[in-house]
């Protein structure tokens, strides 16, 4: 690589900051970034768990009072303030910049863990075909952890390379990258365009085969019928918002980073209902799938849907491939769903990517190619040596575990105060969101954001904080979970406030003649002209 | 499936899937606005 030179020759940004070239660009990147692999994996199990069809009542509720507002504070200030998550952040306020570079972090903690269970879940399309897992005597379990992962006995750190994960964890980097210097338009726009219809193609086909598997009835009987009960216990409500919150992903940075590349006369709430709407329209038709495949499982085990009923890793690598086994036309079920998977994960891992990238453009104000390379290169080296290794499922379980309880939800909530409560934005951003949207805010909004939103968060967090303080997670040793779970989310803390001391050079993007003229155009919205323009 | 998961999945589908055809049908009745820069004078509102 290269190393950019600030002196002469220093690459730096040509032009116009990028936009999406239309609105349907950009709903479709935003919702890859928020249908992910949670919405496959996760949503169907927290609503079977969580009170199965009456779940629905504290979804739609975390949806309209929490994730809908909050998903709209995030285009609010991208778009107002033009910029990555840190530039945004400092524009609107000075103090507000570490607040960026802590999502920028959080990021690079998701962003390279991420990218091995895509590369997992690429390798097992190729094994749906060969029944891999076949020959081991333990089944898909024992396949998973000793003949792929050869996981190591003990939680750890090793070195100790599994070539069967790092070569496909190097075509994914390679993947990613390309995708992030092609730029927004080319790159981030097109690699949606084409993967989100392939993605939603898949799965449907996916949903049909499943719910024909015989026993399928029973997996759907057992998703959708109500537990009126669970509404009464507050946990419940809790992991509504809790799910909500982390499928939409909001409070990542990478909404404000999203939105920064929008037109200024955006449709930004019209947009934003179509974005949440169709994330909750995959979830349903993942919980439909995952659990008519479960019910054939339970039938071929001759055991209740209860009894196999499961989610994240566990579902996605030892259920699925059971299923595979058993099923007619398994393999092509199991194409669907790791294809599916590796689909839904990659476009949200440029997503993630796209938060760091724009951050380090914005600062260094560097064009989209070295300021990728600059960022993504060494990202996809700490993700290449600490992940296709035996120990790499433990690191990504306590990372996975902390980073979003103690890296999104914690920085959820101190953006919600600051901006909610600290710096009284509400009314500005609401204004700005009306401007040209078609759905228009008002003080229900602000109280929603400024209320709901912190109470919801903090509950959560407390939650999280004393349940993990509590016990050991995983039962990993307290030092791996020290040192990896409430160390890297101290980390995390530490590394943005050094972040936000770097001062601004001068050919970042803090005084960007640019923006200045965007600031023009939109005070001078805020402001109308007597003799009349349009507004 | 029992009549009462049947309802519930039926209810999902339209308040979920309708949200979505909804606020589909909502966006193209808005169609996309061409941005242009406001030619004016500093404002002196900064």
């Amino acid at each position: 690589m290269s190393t950019p030179s600030l002196k002469k020759g220093a690459p730096l940004a040509e032009g116009k900051r990028e936009t999406f070239s239309s609105r349907k660009l950009f709903i479709l990147s935003a919702i890859g970034s928020a249908v992910g692999l949670g919405n496959i994996w996760r949503f169907p199990y927290v609503a079977y768990e969580n009170g199965g069809g009456a779940f629905l009542i504290p979804y739609l509720v975390a949806i309209l009072c929490a994730g809908i507002p909050l998903l709209f504070l995030d285009y609010a200030i991208g778009h107002r303030y033009r910029g990555s998550a840190p530039l945004a952040y400092r524009r609107a306020n000075r103090k507000a910049e570490v607040l960026g570079w802590w999502q920028v972090l959080i990021c690079f903690v998701i962003a390279i863990y991420y990218a091995a269970i895509i590369a997992w879940a690429a390798m097992y399309c190729w094994f749906s075909i060969t029944k891999a897992w076949d020959k081991n005597p333990d089944g898909a379990s024992g396949f998973f952890m000793e003949d792929f992962l050869q996981v190591a006995p003990e939680a750890g750190v090793s070195l100790d390379i599994v070539g069967g994960v790092f070569g496909p964890m190097l075509g994914v980097w390679l993947v990613a990258i390309i995708i992030m210097v092609a730029g927004v338009n080319k790159g981030i726009s097109r690699a949606n365009g084409i993967f989100m219809p392939l993605l939603i193609v898949m799965f449907v086909i996916l949903v049909v085969q499943s719910v024909f598997l015989p026993g399928a009835i029973d997996g759907l009987n057992a998703f959708f019928t109500p537990n009126f009960e669970a509404l009464q216990n507050p946990g419940v409500w809790a992991a509504a918002f809790g799910h909500i919150f982390f499928s939409l992903s909001v409070a990542f940075g990478i909404m404000v980073t999203y939105s920064s590349y929008m037109r200024r006369k955006s449709d930004l709430t019209g947009s934003g209902y179509v974005v949440a709407f169709a994330n909750s329209s995959f979830e349903l038709l993942a919980g439909i799938g995952v659990f008519a495949a479960l019910g054939f499982m339970a039938y071929n085990a001759n055991s209740a849907v209860g009894d196999v009923a499961t989610s994240g890793i566990g579902l996605a690598f030892i259920a699925f491939p059971t299923i595979v086994s058993a099923a007619p036309f398994g393999s092509v079920i199991g194409v669907l769903f790791f294809g599916s998977l590796v689909f839904a994960g990659l476009t949200s891992l440029i997503s993630i990517l796209e938060v760091i990238v724009a951050a380090f453009q914005d600062k260094l104000g560097w064009n989209r190619k070295s300021a990728t390379l600059v960022v993504t290169l060494p990202v996809a080296f700490i993700s290449m040596v600490l992940f296709p290794t035996t120990t790499g499922l433990y690191l990504l379980d306590t990372l996975d575990a902390f980073v979003n309880q103690f890296g999104i939800l914690a920085c959820a909530l101190v953006l919600v105060i600051v901006f909610g409560a600290g710096l009284g934005m509400l009314p500005r951003l609401a204004k700005h969101l009306n401007r040209h949207s078609s759905i228009k805010l008002g003080t229900g909004w602000m109280v929603l954001v400024g209320g709901i939103g912190p109470a919801a968060l903090g509950y959560m967090l407390i939650n999280e904080f004393q349940t993990k303080i509590t016990e050991s997670y995983s039962g990993y040793p307290i030092w791996f979970n020290g040192v990896f779970g409430w160390g890297m989310a101290g980390a995390l803390i530490i590394g943005a406030v050094l972040m936000s001391f770097i001062p601004w050079g001068k050919n970042s993007k803090l005084n960007d003649p640019e923006f200045e003229q965007h600031q023009k155009d939109v005070e001078a919205e805020e402001f109308p002209d007597p003799v009349g323009k349009e507004y | 499936m029992s009549g009462i998961a049947i309802t519930f999945m039926i209810i999902s589908m339209l308040t979920i899937w309708g949200g979505l055809a909804l606020s589909l049908w909502n966006l193209s009745r808005h169609p996309e606005k061409q941005d242009d820069d406001i030619e004016l004078a500093p404002t002196g509102n900064e």
